[in-house]
């Protein structure tokens, strides 16, 4: 594969190495890196498949972890949900207007689906798949773009028998040779074109975001707002407010706020609690306590979700201890990647948390 | 955007000393009427006694740390929320319309990360280099700090900065069309000498980058520009990198696109080829017309854009002297000279380089104009060491069409109106 990057290889090394000033001797800095270090770390893989590791797993366990792990956000056949990547499809479409980029319809290597399953998904929890796991969901992402069928397996031997169709779809950077002869020369100074006319506006687009952030710092400026110089009073009315609403919940509220620091990282990727909350890969949580399962409106929930709800499921704090210590086990094939929250007091502290937005 | 009563306010006293300054100036335009009619009486905020000018300001114990003062407080980093599907892998813009000079402050540089901005302490740091060398070597952050120093200036520029320009004009701002770019001075121990102390074995061809976050974002980067002048940085304009440009430790990949510059690195490993990450293929590749794509599109080319007046920088001050101010960089190399446009391309006039061209840094330009309060079509043009001359939009498009996403350095034109106002349009 090297041969294919003439460009920078070859004699680059040697050619480098003589027009910068060579450090003549290490410093001897550092330390040797351990194997084991180097395993843990180097999980690499080559589009020749060099760094994969033993193992295997088929479409149809790769289907179960899709659903698990995966659709909330890319939809149950990649077709991605909302604003989230799509994975598959999109075959013979990359001269359209719009072309959807998708692994069957544009990555030239299975190497990169594994690679990047492995090291960067599922979002949120990365890095906790095991290799049968990611080998199981490669094969069902070939699946799901038709280049498999249903009873396919894919393991380290296979690997490399598997040829993306577009793999031949990519040439290096050309241009040198196609851009800039055509970019370079003596600029124009007068006369270089007729007058112009307007032919495309923004502002008729209208899709330039509002400005609240900047608007709220000018009529700061202004004095429109508190003085800065009562900083602390200012910092003081969300937490009295939400004091109040805890004393009537007779809720904690060193719990609720052991709660607020832990749900931006453990659920807020998915998840919008408070004003103006919205569903998002997971429904809005606004009132979740006491609830029906499947609360949130407009929001596409599993069968595991909507079935539990017809069968009487409430979110108590009981129900909600359960579910959060381990979603999988206490729901089976519902669809929130999350692995689960072991520490009871954090769970504890998640609950009060939710509770003081109780609407 | 920006057209509020309150800026007018703000602006009084400006305009007011305007007048003071010459008559000349009050019998042009429309924005100085206001000021005559004003200037009529004495200014209170010189005849009166002003409480700054008698009572105490703060002492020194009150930032040990400081912000800039709270006038400024609309000079911030602002994201597009349709982009991305959240705001954990996506992107913000640099205020470049509110900004001078050429060095970026980091609190208010672009930021993208793909699984959020880590924190990772410089005990728990670690920089692994494996692969074709002959010591495979782990450092700690202290064990950098121990290697020779450089210092030096370079834009960073994330290769889909006006990527949503490529169909027409989109986004109404130049913070939002041209802000995916900073530029910082950095600390750092170069590359080449990091590998020469694990010795690169002769197989070797490509470095392979990737950072300690949940995406690691690895790249693969060409040996050759490795041992030519990549950086581990850890400082960044004098002091530690901030959390979310990689603290403690970044890669600066000079004059080529951002996704390069691994944050949080982790790992250097010395490859026989490309990895071909999710980074370099799927993402960071740029889509022909023919449905081909072209892939290690590394370099930034030449780019330009006039920064004030722009749509979030209207001209409040009506006719006569105007400074246009703007930003132009390459990634091969020096800019040369900066041409500017006030009829769209029809005729241009060379700018004003401030200060010195540092190669693959942004340059600031400037052209002091004496506006006669008519419409303009304002463009700019950089050339850079190379010759190489930043191409139209148009041009661009006869050879890419409109779905390569990144790497759009086309000419910006702002339609400046006679009432000051700036929009972001095209011509033909
Ligand atoms: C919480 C939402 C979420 C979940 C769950 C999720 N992903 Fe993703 N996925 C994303 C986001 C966001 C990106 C884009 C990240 C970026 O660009 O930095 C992405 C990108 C991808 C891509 C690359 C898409 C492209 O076009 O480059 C693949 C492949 C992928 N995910 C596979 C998976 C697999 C396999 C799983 C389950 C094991 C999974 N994802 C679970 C949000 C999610
Ligand atoms: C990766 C995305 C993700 C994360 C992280 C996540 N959730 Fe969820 N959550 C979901 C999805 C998707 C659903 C809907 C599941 C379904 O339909 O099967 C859900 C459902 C729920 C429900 C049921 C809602 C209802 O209306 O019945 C609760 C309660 C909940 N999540 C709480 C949490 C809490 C608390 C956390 C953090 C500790 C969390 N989730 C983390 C995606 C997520």
């Amino acid at each position: 594969m090297s041969r294919s990057v003439k460009i920078f290889a070859g004699s680059a090394l040697a050619t480098a190495l003589a027009t910068v000033p060579a450090l003549s001797e290490p410093l001897g800095l550092g330390r040797a890196a351990m194997p084991d270090e180097i395993a843990a770390w180097d999980r690499t893989v080559m589009p020749d498949g060099r760094g994969l590791p033993e193992g295997g797993g088929n479409v149809f366990d790769g289907e179960d972890l899709w659903v698990d792990y995966c659709a909330a956000c890319h939809g149950d056949f990649g077709e991605g949900m909302g604003n989230w990547p799509v994975i598959a499809g999109g075959r013979n479409t990359l001269t359209h207007d719009s072309p959807k980029k998708t692994v069957g319809s544009y990555w030239p290597y299975l190497s990169t689906v594994w690679d990047y399953t492995n090291r960067s998904m599922p979002f949120g929890a990365a890095q906790t798949l095991t290799s049968d796991e990611v080998y199981a969901i490669v094969a069902y992402i070939l699946y799901s773009n038709d280049l498999v069928d249903d009873d396919f397996e894919l393991t380290h031997e296979n690997f490399t028998e598997i040829e993306l169709p577009n793999e031949a779809g990519f040439y290096e950077d050309d241009r040198d040779d196609t851009e800039v002869p055509l970019f370079s020369g003596d600029p124009c100074m007068s006369d270089c074109r007729d007058p112009v006319q307007v032919t495309f506006r923004a502002v008729l687009l209208d899709v330039t975001p509002d400005d609240p952030a900047g608007a709220r710092a000018r009529a700061e400026m202004m004095g429109e707002t508190v003085d800065h110089g009562d900083h602390d009073e200012e910092a003081a009315t969300p937490e009295t407010t939400r004091e109040e609403e805890v004393q009537t919940a007779s809720l904690d509220p060193a719990q609720v706020a052991a709660g607020a620091a832990l749900f931006p990282r453990q659920c807020g990727t998915c998840h919008q609690v408070g004003d103006g909350a919205r569903n998002g890969a997971g429904p809005a949580l606004n009132g979740i306590i006491g609830a029906t399962a499947g609360h949130a409106d407009g929001f596409r929930y599993s069968p595991a979700i909507t079935g539990a709800a017809d069968d009487g499921l409430v979110w108590d704090a009981d129900a909600l201890h359960a579910f959060l210590e381990d979603p999988r086990s206490y729901l089976p094939r519902n669809r929130m990647s999350y692995r689960g929250m072991s520490n009871a007091d954090d769970r504890a502290a998640i609950i009060a948390y939710l509770a003081s937005y109780s609407d | 955007m920006t057209d509020t009563p309150h800026d007018d306010t703000h602006k009084e006293g400006p305009s007011r000393r305007a007048f003071l300054r010459g008559g000349a100036l009050a019998a042009a335009g429309v924005g100085a009427g206001v000021g005559a009619a004003r200037a009529a009486t004495p200014d209170p905020l010189i005849t009166e006694v002003q409480p700054w000018a008698q009572f105490l300001g703060d002492g020194v114990d009150v930032a040990p740390y400081g912000m800039p003062i709270r006038f400024e407080g609309d000079v911030i980093r602002r994201n597009v929320e349709w982009l991305t599907a959240d705001t954990i892998s996506s992107i913000n813009f640099t205020p470049i319309h509110a900004l001078d000079g050429t060095i970026t402050p980091q609190g208010c540089a672009f930021e993208r990360h793909h699984s959020g901005a880590i924190e990772l302490s410089k005990p728990d740091y670690r920089l692994m280099l494996n692969g074709l060398v002959d010591r495979p070597l782990v450092f700690s952050y202290d064990d950098l700090e121990r290697f020779p120093r450089e210092q030096h200036v370079y834009f960073c520029e994330c290769a889909a900065n006006g990527g949503m320009e490529w169909a027409g004009a989109q986004l109404n701002g130049a913070q939002y069309t041209h802000g995916m770019v900073h530029n910082m001075e950095y600390t750092g121990v170069s590359l080449r000498t990091l590998l020469n102390e694990a010795g690169v074995k002769p197989e070797g061809s490509w470095v392979y980058a990737e950072g300690a976050d949940a995406a690691s974002n690895g790249r693969s980067i060409p040996l050759d520009k490795a041992l030519d002048d990549c950086l581990v940085a850890f400082k960044a304009n004098g002091e530690a990198l901030r959390m979310e440009h990689g603290y403690p430790v970044r890669l600066v990949v000079p004059g080529w696109e951002a996704n390069m510059w691994l944050k949080w690195l982790r790992r250097l490993t010395v490859t026989d080829g490309p990895v071909h990450a999710r980074e370099e293929t799927s993402k960071y590749t740029d889509l022909m017309p023919d449905g081909r794509a072209r892939k290690f599109t590394f370099v930034m080319d030449a780019k330009s854009v006039i920064t004030a007046p722009s749509p979030q920088v209207p001209i409040r001050h009506g006719a006569g002297p105007l400074v246009l101010s703007g930003l132009a960089w390459s990634g091969r190399g020096r800019i040369t000279r900066v041409d500017v446009s006030l009829d769209g391309g029809v005729s241009w006039q060379t700018a004003r380089i401030a200060g010195d061209a540092k190669p693959m840094a942004l340059t600031r330009f400037y052209l002091d104009i004496d506006w006669d309060g008519s419409e303009m079509f304002l463009q700019s043009r950089c050339v850079d060491e190379t010759g190489y001359v930043q191409p139209t939009k148009d041009a661009l498009r006869e050879i890419r069409g409109l779905n390569s996403i990144y790497h759009n350095n086309g000419i910006q034109t702002w339609w400046v109106k006679p009432d000051g106002e700036v929009e972001n349009v095209e011509v033909g």
